[in-house]
């Protein structure tokens, strides 16, 4: 075990405890919220919106790198794919 | 097969699959406790020895730059094959969406729409390079910054139409900087090889300062590569879709 290394980024322990069991929570409604939600197009915004949740678990969790990947990924180009693949079925549907 | 058999199979499923799951969970090993004695060296002494103080880039690109190049070849295949399924097959047509139902009014892009994407754009386009050219020193790297840069072309397509937007990324041209995006990373590999090093080994000047541009060797190239591989990728998966949706209409 090392000495615990100070910086000005630093938070403590019990604060990051908390931070990182509120997420998980948050992660796991948003999960249940995407899978509840039947509409497609509501189930997209939903789906993006779960993306920012998971970018900040990944956040709390002390991985920037992955933050930002889920941010750009799948809070911005998931959804966009899949609204142009639900317009392009509706097209065919009509 | 009744109802009620199918169920009894059905539960026997589930409880054979929670047993395995929370047996399997019992082994793992205690939350944020980890184990292995290689995260910790390269803790130790990745600084040192690629000056890049973004120790994840060092590991992405250098440390375990053979994996990475495979995931550079995972995208660059899934954007071909997205290119190739999307294509316009024999007895589809290419023509604009009409509009069947002429009395409609179609609401025209909002103020606060257009006002918002092309604030943005800029700004974007500014991160996402950022970001790529800066793995050595910062939590980024080519993907992220790559993904960035593309979601700014998709800003241009909000604000405008999907002509401005194949006007700001044509299609040679993405073809041609994805083409040299993954083809660099790979040829940086190869150059190594050519020096009498393993493939894929550091072999540039690693610079004076860690954590400076300018600094890390191939690490700082091979982000470079990578976010261009990356944003021509996603610009071209998002055009193909757009085209798909817009332009192209069932055979008949």
């Amino acid at each position: 075990m090392t000495a615990a290394v100070v910086t000005p980024y630093t938070v403590p322990v019990g604060m990051m405890d908390a931070l990182q069991i509120t997420i998980l929570v948050l992660v796991a409604a948003g999960a249940t919220a995407v899978v509840l939600v039947r509409d497609r197009v509501r189930q997209v915004v939903v789906l993006s919106v779960y993306g920012i949740l998971l970018a900040v678990l990944f956040l709390a969790f002390q991985a920037p790198d992955v933050t930002l990947s889920e941010l750009t990924v799948g809070a911005v180009a998931l959804p966009i794919v899949l609204l142009l693949a639900l317009a392009k079925v509706r097209k065919k549907e009509e | 097969m009744t109802p009620t058999q199918r169920r009894w199979v059905f539960l026997a499923g589930v409880a054979g699959l929670v047993a395995f799951y929370l047996w399997g969970l019992l082994g793992l090993p205690g939350f944020g406790n980890y184990p292995g004695p290689y995260g910790f060296v390269i803790n130790r002494v990745a600084v040192a020895q690629t000056n890049a103080t973004g120790v994840v880039s060092a590991v992405n690109f250098d440390y375990r730059g053979f994996d990475t190049v495979g995931e550079e070849f995972i995208l660059f295949a899934a954007a071909a094959g997205v290119a190739t399924v999307l294509r316009r097959l024999r007895g589809e047509r290419e023509r604009p969406a009409v509009d069947e139902a002429a009395d409609r009014n179609v609401p025209p892009t909002s103020g606060a729409v257009r006002m918002v994407a092309l604030l943005f754009t800029g700004p974007l386009v500014v991160v996402g390079w950022w970001l790529a050219s800066h793995a050595q020193a910062n939590p980024s790297g080519g993907f992220q910054g790559g993904v960035v840069l593309a979601s700014a072309f998709i800003l241009i397509y909000l604000a405008g139409e999907f002509l401005v937007f194949k006007r700001f990324s044509p299609v040679d041209v993405t073809d041609a900087v994805e083409a040299v995006g993954a083809g660099g990373f790979a040829a940086v590999g190869v150059a190594a090889v050519g020096l009498g090093l393993a493939y894929l080994t550091n072999f540039l000047d690693k610079g004076q300062f860690y954590g400076s541009v300018s600094s890390s060797g191939t690490i700082a190239l091979i982000s470079f590569f990578v976010g261009l591989e990356v944003a021509a990728a996603f610009i071209m998966i998002i055009a193909e879709l757009l085209e798909q949706t817009l332009f192209i209409r069932g055979g008949g």
